[in-house]
């Protein structure tokens, strides 16, 4: 905690020091004023004697695409799963935006938001039609009542429909996501996120079970969507991580190895070392 | 509606849901209240004739099928198996009942006009303050639906706020009803102890013994199933429902779309408890008598057997379930009393092992390889 | 024993041939003589049934003296009633009642003298001070006995009165007691007699020895000193002890309350253990374990049944019997239907109760739906006596150290067997496991009988602290539940810890908050507690966890 918190309320009233429960909620707007979409500072995160997350430094700017890589256990998952509300870290600060602690939402607020997340296993709603997974994912209110008087108008019907055509599903829109191959349901949590109109991106290995027209679509879609949206990939295929010609941050044993562009990283000896194994270990 | 003729590919893309279904289960159920009723009237050698006692079995089943309805909202849609709906559906019970016991007045043994008998026999002098208001219907109406619910909210408000899932639910529920029952077998806690709250004499000015009132409740359960019905139909077609569905399958990505998993569950729950609340309270009247062995953790196992049986994620699968066990467990506790838990016990294992939809499912598969061919 | 003779001789105020002599002369007086069928008797028996006040008393003293050997038992068939006399034939006989009739036995219980209806018989009238004046003199007679237990009956029976006893007597007899037990409780009569000496220094005496006797007498001899001795130094000492005496009291007290709580946890965990192998270590919710654990406690009668005249073998034989029974039914249970639903615990959920309820009504139809009666062997039953104010159970501490046992050995057979090795292989990850050859399906089996086998055991146990019956194990299945889910699913540690402490939370309770109402404030804070930490006191946490 050497970093001082920055906090909105007078020192005198600590409010963010008082029981948790009596902290009014108070979901700021988003502020992007200073073109950064995402601050992640000193995060650390032990998992009974595993330091997954070690003193991890991270930044993501507003419209930018960034791929994450790193060998297995690097903290990839973990870093997504603390930007997302899912663990908490034991040390840090998250902010979103300069106004929104992510450390104090759970994950249906840090959703609503602006972040977005693709699971390494795609997860879509199975027993829905592709149709509805896309209706329940689209931007929108998330309160009880509206949710019930919801109706279909034409708008929406128009949105799902160019989503299902972007996402090459138009012809399956009405069958089960279930009924849909890996590499559909892929796509179909692609389109889920974009639906939800995200200010930040988290896609992890989207490239995994698809093909190499698939993989150019995906490369393609990801690009373009950069500049409105801040993207975050994690991936393992180098080919698709070049192919996003983007700036690659490497993480290793939880904390950031190196950072830059793919030539630069490839070039860098402490990455080789990680991932070749040259010099210190022998295999 | 205009938007549906202004381009083919907007009707093309909205999709069209059958509602088939539940208009030929409406219908089927509105015959059923009206035939009952009017052949409840005929003669008593007429052949189509339905006994007195038959019109309250089939009172008593609807009241089951609401209950079944209800735990089929929060298990077939919202993935909750709750083994304590039981409870619920005993409170609104002991509600209603308390009511009744209220309605004696000094026509009981001890001819106390303000202390039902069990309270005499216990020498309590004055009424403790949650019998306070019992002798208003009115109130009693709005407790059938707070008491329940109120105790789900507060069960349901830490149970998915802490993330308890699946089967650690299941088994805080079946302790809550567990406790309960053992609590209400308490001659302490004023609700009769082990005998519960009987010898009922009349509901609103009616005479509970009569045939008439009997109708009357029958009918009275048919309408509350019908209603319960449509409310649920109404929330499972919405786009509600299908973030339930969402919550069924896959818990975590409907969080990580912005949906707070717990408030919908918290108020589906409550929902559903309040609607095995009404069913308890019509239930009583009828049968005559509350007592602690509703709470029993096996009641509650009972009612998920019903809806695993007509077929779970159906709403009128549930309904068939409920009226079809019991009406077996009638037949069969008259006619082999000894392989009643056999058959029950049997049943379990086979609704598991291979019909995991249900009878309601096995006629969709059965519909939907038809349309395929 | 020459000394103690003499003693007595003096003890027995009357026990002096003039006294004899006196009660022989007075018999000759009398109109009708008794017959009893041994000489020396007639005459004693004659005075005490006719003779009035003091003549009777002395009778007693002079039949006291005659130092026979049925003594005892002649004096306690008087006080009794046993002894009766046949009005026709005016003889004194041992009368049984048998029906409407008395049968009759002769006073040296050698020949049977037939039966005879029961008003032709009366009892020897014995006025309360006679009775009074029994109860010591049969007192005194066991104070010779060779027997241990009885010279200490017969000084407990003293306590009351201990100046019934004079001086010397006692120090003969404490300098030549050699049980412990009987010089203890002498040195606390004793005590008793110094309690009520004129002597300041006596009382302060007794009330050293007294201070270390919690037995309620004791204590109160002492509060009473405390409140109304006139010494003050005897009233500051008393009162002292007597707090001393209380707070021990109520540390026994408490160690007790925690002994019924152990005790109590000791049975949840043998309920629980099963359950937390099969529902910790391969995600099975069994439903049927309550079944399971009654099978075994009808395994314990299905084995007295066999051997009635064995209790002690038979319960032994019955915990494997009912560990391979319940085994075998519990592999039987996953092969035909578990396997089936493995990683959908609802549906396994409800199947296992379907089961449950399957084998109740086996239980209803083919053996009975009433309780059967299951013996406890002499082992089991009795008390520990820590000292007059604790006494544990013996079959509650047989109970808890089985229950240990078991735990230990579980604990080696998954931490140190091959067995064990590959079980907990397959439940950290079955791919794996498989890829390197541990046959899963055939560890599923094993680990699912166990599971049950040990449920199986736990009913054994059960069967000596409760009724056997088809709802046995209906009242453990949610207790069972609890502990494994309060202490950590897949923690055997956990599992006792837990089950311990909600058997001690709950016998805590209980005082003030009665049986029930404990029970059911357990409950709710389990409830309440689950909610909070959902993963039960020691969780197993990390990714892997995570990712379920």
């Amino acid at each position: 905690m050497s970093t001082p918190q920055p906090s909105t309320s007078p020192a005198v009233f600590r409010r963010d020091k008082v029981f948790e429960f009596l902290i009014p909620k108070q979901v700021e707007d988003l502020d992007l004023s200073h073109g950064t979409a995402l601050y992640l500072e000193n995060i650390s995160v032990n998992f009974d004697g595993f330091q997954a997350i070690n003193g991890l430094n991270f930044y993501v700017n507003t419209g930018e695409l960034r791929c994450l890589i790193g060998p297995n256990g690097a903290g990839k998952t973990t870093l997504m799963d603390i930007v997302t509300g899912k663990t908490r870290p034991d040390t840090g600060t998250a902010w979103f935006g300069q106004k929104i602690n992510l450390l104090r939402m759970d994950e249906a607020e840090i959703a609503q938001a602006g972040i977005g997340r693709k699971f390494q296993k795609p997860t879509v709603f199975e027993n829905l039609s592709v149709f509805d997974n896309l209706e329940l994912s689209m931007a929108g209110t998330r309160k009880l009542w509206p949710t019930y008087r919801a109706r279909l108008g034409s708008e929406t019907l128009d949105r799902i429909e160019a989503m299902a055509s972007t996402i090459n599903l138009l012809p399956q829109i009405h069958a089960l996501a279930g009924s849909l191959s890996h590499g559909q349901k892929q796509w179909l949590e692609i389109g889920m996120l974009i639906m939800q109109n995200p200010v930040l991106l988290l896609v992890d290995e989207p490239a995994a079970g698809m093909t190499h027209q698939e993989m150019d679509r995906t490369v393609e879609l990801l690009t373009r969507l950069a500049g409105d949206h801040a993207i975050v990939v994690v991936e393992h295929d180098m080919d698709f991580v070049r192919a996003l010609n983007s700036p690659v941050t490497v993480l290793h044993q939880g904390s950031v190895l190196a950072e830059g562009s793919m030539a630069e990283v490839q070039s860098n000896p402490d990455v080789m070392r990680v991932y070749l194994g040259t010099e210190s270990s022998s295999c | 509606m205009s938007e549906t003729s202004t381009t083919e590919q907007t009707t093309g893309i909205r999709p069209q849901r059958s509602r088939m279904s539940s208009i030929l289960f409406i219908l089927t159920l509105i015959a059923l209240i009206i035939g009952v009723s009017v052949c409840n009237k005929l003669p008593a050698e007429h052949p189509l004739y339905v006994s007195n006692y038959m019109v309250t079995l089939l009172g008593k089943y609807l009241t089951y099928a609401i209950l079944a309805v209800a735990v089929d909202l929060v298990w077939g849609y919202l993935g909750i198996l709750s083994l304590g709906h039981a409870a619920f559906f005993a409170l609104g019970g002991y509600v209603m009942g308390m009511h009744l016991m209220r309605q004696i007045g000094d026509r009981g043994v001890y001819g106390n006009p303000d202390l039902p008998d069990f309270m005499v026999f216990l020498n309590w002098t004055e009424l403790p303050w949650y019998w306070l208001g019992s002798d208003h219907f009115a109130f009693t109406a709005l407790m059938i639906l707070l008491v329940p619910g109120l105790l789900a909210f507060l069960f349901g408000w830490f149970a998915f706020r802490s993330r308890v899932n699946g089967v650690y639910l299941s088994i805080i529920t079946q302790a809550l009803t567990y406790a309960l029952m053992l609590a209400f077998f308490r001659n302490e806690m004023g609700f009769g102890g082990n005998n519960g709250l009987t010898d009922f004499r009349e509901l609103l000015g009616f005479d509970l013994r009569s045939d008439d009132v009997r109708l009357g409740l029958f009918i009275a359960s048919g309408v509350a199933l019908l209603l319960v019905y449509l409310l649920c139909d109404s929330i499972l077609r919405s786009r509600l429902g299908k973030v339930a569905i969402a919550i069924r399958d896959a818990e975590d990505r409907t969080r990580f779309i912005g949906y707070r998993v717990e408030s919908v569950k918290l108020a589906l729950f409550t929902l559903s408890a309040m609607i095995a609340g009404i069913a308890g309270a019509l239930y009583v009247p009828q049968v005559g008598i509350i007592n602690p062995g509703e709470f029993a953790p096996l009641n509650s196992i009972e009612v998920v057997v019903w809806v695993a049986i007509g077929g779970r994620g159906t709403l009128y699968g549930a309904v068939l379930g409920a009226l079809g066990v019991n009406y077996a467990k009638t037949w069969f506790t008259g006619a082999f009393p000894e392989a009643w838990l056999f058959a029950l016990g049997l049943l379990f294992v086979v609704v598991t092992l291979l019909l995991p939809r249900g009878v309601a499912g096995l006629l969709k598969f059965k519909r939907s390889s038809k349309a395929a061919s | 024993m020459s000394l103690t003779f003499h003693a007595l001789q003096r003890l027995i105020r009357a026990a002096s041939l003039l006294t004899l002599l006196a009660a022989t002369c007075s018999i000759q007086t009398a109109r009708a003589d008794v017959q009893t069928g041994i000489d020396e008797l007639d005459a004693l028996f004659t005075q005490f049934v006719e003779g009035k006040g003091t003549q009777r008393t002395e009778a007693l003293d002079a039949l006291a003296a005659l130092g026979r050997e049925d003594t005892r038992e002649l004096l306690n068939g008087i006080l009794e009633g046993d002894l009766m006399l046949h009005k026709e034939t005016d003889t004194i006989v041992w009368a049984t009642a048998q029906g409407r009739e008395y049968t009759m036995l002769s006073l040296d219980k050698q020949t049977d003298l037939g039966s005879d209806r029961k008003r032709r018989l009366s009892r020897l009238k014995v006025t309360n001070q006679l009775r009074g004046h029994l109860r010591s003199l049969i007192a005194s007679l066991g104070l010779r006995s060779d027997d241990p237990v009885e010279r200490l009956a017969a000084i407990d029976a003293l306590m009351e009165s201990p100046e019934d006893l004079p001086d010397d007597t006692l120090q003969d007899m404490l300098a030549n007691e050699t049980d412990s037990k009987v010089s203890d409780a002498l040195l606390s009569l004793q005590a008793r007699k110094l309690a009520s000496s004129a002597q300041p220094e006596e009382r302060l005496q007794a009330l050293a020895t007294l201070s270390d006797d919690l037995s309620n007498d004791s204590r109160s001899l002492v509060q009473n000193m405390a409140e109304n001795d006139e010494d003050e130094n005897v009233m500051t000492l008393a009162a002292q002890i007597a707090r001393d005496q209380a707070a021990k009291v109520r540390l026994y007290a408490k160690a007790e309350t925690v002994f019924f709580g152990l005790s109590l946890g000791s049975v949840l965990v043998l309920a629980a253990i099963g359950l937390a192998i099969s529902f910790g270590v391969m995600g099975v919710i069994n439903m049927a374990h309550g079944e399971l654990i009654m099978l075994g406690a009808y395994c314990t009668w299905a084995m007295q049944q066999l051997m009635p005249n064995n209790l002690g073998l038979s319960l032994l034989l019955s915990i494997p019997v009912a560990f391979l029974f319940t085994g075998m039914i519990g592999i039987l249970i996953e092969r035909s239907v578990i396997r089936f639903l493995y990683g959908r615990p609802l549906e396994t959920l409800l199947a296992t109760f379907g089961i449950s309820l399957i084998l109740q009504q086996l239980v209803r139809t083919f053996i009975s739906s009433q309780n059967v009666p299951v013996a406890n062997p002499a082992f089991m039953s009795g008390v520990l006596e820590v000292n007059s104010v604790l006494s544990l159970t013996l079959n509650r501490l047989y109970i808890l150290a089985f229950c240990l046992i078991v735990f230990a050995m579980l604990l080696v057979l998954l931490k140190r067997s091959r067995f064990g090795l590959e079980v907990r292989a397959v439940s950290q990850n079955r791919a794996m496991a498989r890829a390197m050859g541990v046959p899963s399906a055939r560890i599923d089996s094993l680990t699912f009988g166990l599971g049950a086998g040990i449920a199986g055991i736990a009913g054994v146990a059960l069967s000596q602290l409760t009724n056997v019956g088809p709802n046995l194990g209906q009242a453990y299945i949610v207790d069972s539940f609890m502990v494994v889910v309060f202490g950590g699913v897949g923690n055997l540690w956990g599992t006792l810890i837990s089950g311990m402490t909600l058997g001690i939370a709950n016998k805590l309770m209980e005082p003030w908050a009665g049986a029930i109402l404990a029970k059911i404030l357990v409950l709710v804070f389990l409830i309440m507690f689950i909610q909070k930490r959902p993963r039960g006191l020691f969780p197993q946490r990390g990714r892997a966890v995570e990712a379920h």
